[in-house]
């Protein structure tokens, strides 16, 4: 049985990924935030579920569409609509953006614009586990569009052959971009490429946070014990077109509507009611309080300033 | 060699191979810090191409010397990610010509991390590579790439051309919190030189002046400087008393060093065994001209690699790539005695 106090955890967690893409995509539409922008609408139960099953001292590498996974480990987020602002006091001191917040400190490796490129950088926190000793564990979240870059299949053989800790974490959300799964592979059932190279694998509903949840939990205690890597795929669905601009209007009008029936926000709000025995009042509750938190980031990060361009320069002109 | 001549605390010295000195290094970085530790295709129970890492398997075991499957651009990446994480991976990619496959992880990555995170983290990487024509290995396995990495900001490049010098910067590499780049040359792996027994590092960014002249600057580096100190050889017969600067590291470079020898020497040959077009000379050149023009009595001559693949015919080979009749020949022009 899950206690109270872990289900509260779970959907703050997801209700406040929701919450941060559905005001930032608002200040994009008034122009606040610029450039490209990712949202992680409709896979917020994937990050969540998996973050919920690390330790501290654990690291994930995140994707181009990371601001899900940041928030789940913990990242602030009045530092990160700084950073997609632009701002001085953003993750990345405006240097980044969106693609790159990183946060090291919380064992955030960081975002990436290079699809795939991730997922060794995840295996190389895990390698340094191994040369290290210890018995902490790294998570890699990519795509099925990943799946079909060369690092993929590199990454997997090398993890297998020296049993790394790494939890290689699909979110197939069913487009690359644009491409659907189905036309890019012939096999769509990407959790199948695992056990062809000796790795654990299987699928989870990646709309349901507590089968994310334990799916992860057992693949991160077989790392612990030194029998890694293990492999997830996360099958989810993205709520809207692959970036801000983009109108999805590749993605089947019905199909969306299905997976939004099974919004995973809300399959999470109902766990907190039952088995979690929330009170309706005591949901929107804490809604409330995570909204609040999201005006206060927004107002922080308005106020937040432009970074110097005169530091910039002499920074630059050292380098 | 001016360097140890100016290292007073130097303790003593012997003669040993290139590849020892940089074995060495290896070692001895390892023992200073366990969060050191290599990975490449064909080096742990191999020993390396050039027998660089020889040893170090039995000395620190398969967790720390690690063989790779043919995977460059991930096994990059897992250094690159290694990296960022607390250690201090040095990964080894047999030819220059293949890391034409970890392109992005060296530039995309490792070289924008610290930036784009806003200096939130760090990749203390090591890349070793090598370099260089000169025993018909053909068009894949001989090239000079070194102005890729010159270009992408982020990185350092270092190309060492002596056994001490080999030494002393990989050490330093290692130590450096940011990503370096540590191309050596295929020819140079046997070649000897007194190097130190214990601990000693230079600096990134400091220059040598192999050989101190008065009339002409010639700025070489990594395969180039012997064939350069040869040709000086040849002019100081002729009357010519040239200088030889190997800035040893290209990024940072000794821009002071450089600017130093021309206007003393007011004549400037800068020497690449890389192709001509969009090389690093050119680059040393334009420093020059802006910061050092009134020193200069002659236009600058850059002797460089022709805009070809390399060839695998040996003749057609030596012929592709700067030799000591063509540094002679251009340090004569700019000396106006022909």
């Amino acid at each position: 049985m899950y206690s109270q106090q872990f289900l509260v955890r779970l959907y703050r967690t997801l209700y406040t990924i929701r919450v941060f893409e559905t005001e930032c995509i608002k200040l994009y539409r008034q122009g606040l935030i610029i450039g490209y922008f990712h949202p992680y609408l409709g896979e917020e139960a994937v990050a969540t579920g998996v973050c919920a099953a690390l330790r501290d001292d654990d690291y994930i590498v995140s994707t181009h569409r990371g601001h899900g996974h940041c928030i789940a480990r913990g990242g602030e987020i009045r530092k990160m609509v700084a950073e997609v602002l632009g701002r001085q006091d953003g993750y990345c001191h405006g240097r980044g953006g969106s693609m790159h917040i990183a946060d090291v400190t919380q064992g955030n490796i960081g975002a990436n614009g290079i699809v795939g490129a991730g997922i060794p950088i995840g295996a190389g926190a895990g390698l340094g586990i191994r040369v290290r000793g210890t018995d902490q564990v790294a998570v890699a979240f990519f795509s099925d569009g990943a799946c079909n870059n060369g690092v993929f299949a590199e990454t997997l053989n090398m993890a297998a052959i020296w049993d790394l800790p790494v939890v290689f974490v699909i979110e197939n959300n069913h487009y690359a971009v644009s491409s659907p799964v189905e036309e890019m592979t012939r096999i769509p059932d990407l959790y199948r490429r695992g056990e062809a190279y000796g790795v654990p694998s299987g699928p989870v509903d990646g709309n349901d946070v507590l089968a994310v949840y334990e799916k992860t939990k057992e693949a991160v205690e077989m790392c612990r014990r030194g029998k890694g890597p293990a492999l997830i795929e996360a099958k989810t669905y993205r709520h809207g077109g692959h970036h801000v601009n983009d109108p999805g209007l590749y993605m089947p009008k019905e199909r969306l509507e299905r997976y939004k029936a099974r919004d995973p926000v809300g399959i999470g709000r109902r766990f907190l009611l039952d088995p979690g025995g929330l009170a309706e009042q005591e949901v929107a509750a804490i809604e409330r309080e995570v909204d609040q938190r999201m005006e206060e980031a927004i107002e922080f990060a308005r106020n937040s300033a432009e970074p110097s361009v005169e530091r910039f320069l002499e920074e630059v002109a050292q380098s | 060699m001016s360097t140890i001549a100016q290292d007073d605390t130097a303790q003593a010295t012997r003669e040993i191979m290139y590849r020892e000195a940089l074995n060495e290094a290896l070692r001895e970085e390892m023992l200073r810090d366990e969060t050191v530790f290599l990975i490449g295709g064909g080096i742990a129970q191999r020993g390396g191409s050039y027998k660089v890492t020889v040893g170090l398997l039995d000395e620190f075991g398969p967790k720390r010397v690690i063989d790779t499957p043919i995977s460059e651009a991930s096994f990059t990446g897992m250094g690159v990610g290694a990296a960022i994480t607390g250690m201090r991976p040095v990964v080894e990619i047999l030819f220059v010509d293949f890391t034409s496959l970890i392109i992005d992880q060296i530039v995309n990555q490792a070289a924008k991390y610290r930036f784009m995170s806003g200096g939130n983290g760090r990749v203390p990487m090591v890349l070793r590579t090598q370099g260089g024509s000169g025993g018909s290995l053909a068009a894949q396995h001989s090239q000079s790439l070194e102005a890729w990495y010159y270009h992408a900001p982020g990185l350092k490049l270092v190309m060492p051309s002596t056994p001490y010098d080999a030494k002393g910067l990989l050490k330093s590499a290692i130590r450096d919190d940011d990503p370096v780049v540590f191309i050596e040359h295929k020819q140079l792996y046997m070649d000897k030189g007194e190097v130190p027994e214990g601990d000693y590092a230079i600096d990134l960014g400091v220059g040598d002046v192999k050989r101190a002249g008065k009339d002409v600057t010639i700025v070489a580096w990594s395969g180039m400087v012997r064939r350069a100190l040869a040709a000086a050889e040849k002019l100081a017969s002729q009357g010519i008393d040239a200088e030889v600067i190997d800035p040893r590291t290209l990024v940072p470079l000794d821009k002071g060093l450089i600017l130093d020898s021309v206007r003393k020497t007011e004549r400037l040959v800068i020497v690449q065994e890389a192709v001509r077009r969009g090389g690093v000379a050119s680059d040393i050149a334009s420093i020059v001209q802006q910061e050092a023009f009134d020193y200069l009595d002659a236009p600058i001559e850059i002797v460089a690699g022709k805009n070809t693949p390399i060839p695998f015919n040996a003749h057609l080979e030596r012929a592709s790539v700067p030799q000591e009749a063509d540094i002679v020949e251009a340090v004569r022009r700019c000396t106006y005695v022909e």
